[in-house]
């Protein structure tokens, strides 16, 4: 075990950035800590890195507690969301500068610079300044300036945040390799769900400090923990039902709940995959018109609406959309193949506080 | 003159004009006219006049308090920004709002005070005059008073540029196993160089030209504590106008000099922004 | 709010802080409550008897007198300037504000001195003048353009960034809306930057009262005629007049205090609505589940 959080919890004056968060992290993992801004995920990087001091909870590195060992000494490699290059230095001297520290020989220093900068791509580079470069080549400084000293652990804080979209497809995939490349433990932080989907080997997903799930992409977004979750990763249809019978209904749509309360009201949540169309209006079960089309690449996603006026919506391929002659307006039958209770009444609603345990209720195909 | 495709907004005729004319009658004219009377004195004729015996001593005095006077103001003025800045301590408020005083005190006033504390009776003097040290009717005296003239400009000129510093970079050096003082020497100080270097020069161009707060506290004697302002004083009140202006335009001209200087400090300063 | 290690240790802390507030305290708090102390040496009556010697009286008058002249001109100078800086872009800009800043690097001394090369009895204008008996030097007139040349940049210098950073969008929707020249102006331009405007009117009086260098030359220090409040202040410290001096320097060191307690309210004003407008923004940001 690389790094293990035990109960971190951090308060600024009255305000509570983050609550009572455990989990670890293994040697070599490639982690990504997910949440909206405010969600306390920088502030975990940073009680990780030294730079904060927990208000309570430990931090263990390799098993030694590192509560209170000074910044200066944890060994980690911290890449900032604008990089926080030395303007003053050229790349050459930014990338020395831990090994200066570190008093390194001179020409020790020299060697790890040079192989730095060849394997970065920045062969070149060295007597340039920061201010000389763009924001490509600055974030490739930083990461080599951080890596110099061999650190145990590679901490990026927004790694693609400041750099403009078209690169920033080019560094993830980059960053996936380098990661392929030197086996350090990495772990980064970002807002942005489909970045901590394709680069990441699991994904921590925060909110308002609490932690609300960990698990690789596939987990956190075929088995959302919470309603939190599952609205953050990816697109899912939401509905509040009440149960009648040993049904949940709202409108037209019925979901079995056997053994739920007369009464009781139910979210009940289902991806847009989960829903299956046919033109044969005998085939499925509901009834609906496709109201809107919306063109994503290889996949579409279609507006449904159905005869009481709720819409859903749902995902095909364009070869499904072409085999079943769909267009706008055209009258469809479907069904909802897969779903989960996502909370129940008498637990509040308000998805950062919704436990892990109550909402994992499987439906079956209806 | 100005590109009416980028900009409908009325007035700039008007307003234009008006302020080059009161600019030309206020400024430009009464600065040209002094030149002008220059024209019919001889370079030999002018250097003679304007580095008499007496005027070279008020300008080696002048130009040596005032460098002094901005040398203390770069060192401690820096210690003021920097704690006014980064630290929280009680009364702070009162002291960074109490750094524009010397902006907003009439010059006869600190000239007047500063004198009166470093009498053999001041507050200040019955402290210091047993020890030997003079502060008041002599050069000592002019170095204090040129330095509360000029307190400001360095304390003004560094706060911006450290309260925009990136708290990042000091985090990034630290992360990198650097201390303190190492952070300081090798990141902190030689960015905010040029900015001290700045305050310096715009607190020394000030010195060179006040009189007020000085002729107070100085003793004026010859060769000993006159500065070249009070030359300048002193030959027209002998209705050596020719004297006074030789002396004014060497004043001038180091003035402008200085406003250089302190432009391309600034681009240096910048030198590594984009 | 940052962890150990990226912090100075306590001591170099409160260290640091002793050097600064020992210099400013030696510097400038010492001399301020000095003025006021010698001030009232000899008690109220001493304080009050000392203001109401008529030649003093004289100086106070004769120092609103020109402030009276020298600040609304300026003020109508640097609103104009400001107005063709800010809003319009045109060749020469910086020469502009280069010229308008001149008088800031000009020694008073050498102001008071041009003045005296135009219309000195050895100056361009002297003779001419003395023939028809009309006093400049060493009179009001003479004094208000001294006092006009070193207060010259204040009034423009406070507006210009102001009016920059406002730019020019809603004197243009303004004027979409129908609105004429002076309107926009008046009800567009203005309440914007009035705080701005108001800070250089603050800061142009304060010079114009407490102006020594330039004023010294031209005026010809004619007790009770031509002696401003400074001047006042170097006669009767002259004469040995200790509470006198203090006296008269004690109004005007008031007249820096004002002036230093309105800037300060005015920057704390600034920066609670900038708060104010970041709390706002932040809240609107905030994920609404």
């Amino acid at each position: 075990m690389s790094i293990e959080l035990k109960d971190i919890s951090k308060h600024f004056g009255a305000v509570t950035a983050v609550n009572q968060v455990s989990f670890s992290v293994e040697d070599g993992e490639l982690m990504a800590l997910l949440g909206p801004s405010g969600g306390g995920k920088t502030t975990v990087l940073r009680m990780i890195a030294g730079l904060e001091v927990p208000s309570s909870g430990d931090i263990y590195v390799r098993g030694q507690r590192v509560n209170d060992v000074s910044v200066q000494q944890r060994n980690i490699g911290f890449v900032f969301q604008n990089y926080a290059l030395f303007k003053n230095m050229s790349v050459f001297k930014n990338v020395a500068f831990g090994l200066r520290i570190k008093k390194w020989k001179r020409r020790d220093v020299r060697d790890r610079v040079e192989e730095l900068l060849a394997l970065f791509g920045l062969e070149d580079l060295g007597p340039r300044y920061p201010h000389q470069l763009s924001g490509g080549q600055r974030q490739r400084v930083a990461i080599a300036r951080a890596l110099a000293t061999k650190p145990s652990v590679l901490l990026l804080d927004e790694p693609f945040g400041a750099v403009d979209a078209k690169i920033r497809q080019e560094l993830r995939e980059w960053l996936v390799t380098l990661h392929h490349e030197l086996n350090v433990t990495t772990i980064f932080v970002t807002h942005d769900q489909e970045e901590a989907m394709e680069v990441s080997n699991r994904i921590v997903i925060f909110s308002r400090g609490n932690l609300e799930q960990i698990g690789t992409p596939r987990q956190v977004y075929e088995e959302p923990a919470n309603e939190f979750v599952a609205r953050f990763i990816g697109v899912i249809n939401v509905l509040e039902l009440e149960v009648r019978q040993g049904v949940a209904r709202l409108n037209e749509l019925e979901f079995p709940a056997h053994g739920v309360p007369e009464g009781q009201r139910l979210r009940i949540g289902f991806r847009p995959y989960a829903v299956q169309i046919s033109s044969n209006l005998q085939l499925y079960r509901y009834r609906a018109t496709l109201r809107h089309t919306f063109f994503l690449g290889v996949m579409l996603r279609v507006e449904l609406e159905l005869p009481s006026g709720l819409t859903i919506r749902a995902r095909m391929t364009k070869e499904e959309y072409a085999h079943l002659g769909l267009e706008d307006g055209a009258y469809v039958s479907f069904q909802i193949r897969q779903y989960r209770i996502l909370a129940k009444e008498g637990m509040p609603l308000a998805p950062e506080t919704a436990s892990t345990q109550d909402a994992i209720v499987y439906g079956e195909g209806i | 003159m100005v590109d009416r495709r980028f900009n409908v907004l009325p007035g700039f005729g008007l307003t234009m004009g008006y302020t080059l004319l009161y600019l030309g009658l206020i400024v430009l004219l009464p600065v040209a006219g002094l030149f002008l009377r220059l024209a019919g004195v001889s370079f030999e004729e002018f250097w003679r006049m304007a580095t008499t015996e007496r005027a070279v001593a008020a300008y080696r005095l002048t130009f040596g308090a005032s460098f002094v006077a901005a040398t203390i103001n770069a060192v401690f003025g820096t210690v003021v920004a920097w704690v006014l800045v980064r630290y929280h301590f009680p009364g702070k408020r009162f002291f960074d709002a109490l750094v524009d005083f010397p902006f907003a005190l009439p010059t006869a006033v600190a000239g007047l005070t500063l004198s009166n504390l470093y009498a053999e009776t001041g507050w200040l003097g019955r402290f210091l005059v047993p020890l030997g040290i003079h502060g008041a009717f002599t050069s000592l005296g002019v170095v204090i008073a040129l330095t509360f003239i000029g307190l400001p400009f360095v304390v003004r000129t560094l706060q911006p540029v450290l309260e925009h510093f990136d708290h990042e970079v000091e985090e990034a050096a630290a992360t990198l196993g650097a201390g303190r003082l190492r952070t300081f020497v090798s990141i902190i100080g030689p960015t905010l160089l040029p900015t001290i270097i700045t305050g310096f020069a715009l607190a020394f161009a000030r010195a060179i030209g006040e009189y007020g707060s000085v002729i107070f506290i100085a003793g004026n004697k010859p060769y000993e504590s006159e500065i070249a302002p009070l030359l300048i004083v002193i030959r027209l009140e002998e209705y050596d106008y020719t004297g006074a202006i030789a002396i004014a335009v060497v004043l001038l001209f180091i003035s402008f000099g200085l406003l250089v200087v302190i432009n391309l400090l600034e681009r240096w300063a910048s030198r590594y922004e984009n | 709010m940052a962890g150990e290690g990226i912090q100075e240790s306590r001591l170099v802390r409160w260290g640091l802080i002793a050097v600064a507030g020992t210099f400013l305290g030696l510097f400038l708090l010492l001399p301020l409550v000095n003025v006021f102390v010698q001030a009232f040496a000899e008690g109220w009556s001493g304080y009050l008897e000392a203001l109401r010697q008529p030649d003093t009286l004289a100086a106070i008058r004769l120092t609103l007198t020109v402030a009276a002249i020298v600040v609304p001109l300026n003020v109508v100078f640097g609103v104009a300037a400001a107005w063709a800086v800010a809003k319009f872009e045109f060749r020469g800009k910086p020469l502009l504000i280069t010229l308008i800043d001149l008088p800031f690097s000009i020694s008073p001394v050498v102001a008071g001195l041009v003045f005296m090369v135009l219309f000195g009895t050895q100056g361009y204008f002297g003779e001419w003048l003395l023939e028809r008996d009309i006093k400049i030097l060493f009179a009001l007139p003479g004094i208000a353009l001294a006092t006009l040349f070193v207060t010259f940049p204040f009034v423009a210098r406070e507006l210009i960034p102001v009016m920059q950073a406002t730019g020019s969008e809603q004197e243009q929707a303004a004027l979409t809306l129908g609105a004429n020249g002076w309107q926009t102006f008046w009800r567009v331009t203005l309440p914007s930057v009035k705080w701005g405007l108001l800070y250089g009117i603050i800061l142009c009086n304060a010079r114009a009262m407490g102006e020594f260098g330039a004023v010294s030359v031209v005026s010809g220090h004619i007790t009770g005629l031509t002696d401003t409040m400074p001047l006042r202040v170097e006669k009767l410290y002259q004469e040995y007049d200790a509470t006198g001096a203090f006296a008269v320097a004690s109004l005007l060191a008031l007249l820096a205090l004002l002036t230093l307690g309105f800037k300060t309210c005015l920057e704390w004003q600034q920066q609670r609505a900038y708060e104010r407008a970041q709390r706002a923004v932040k809240s609107a940001d905030a994920p609404s589940s």
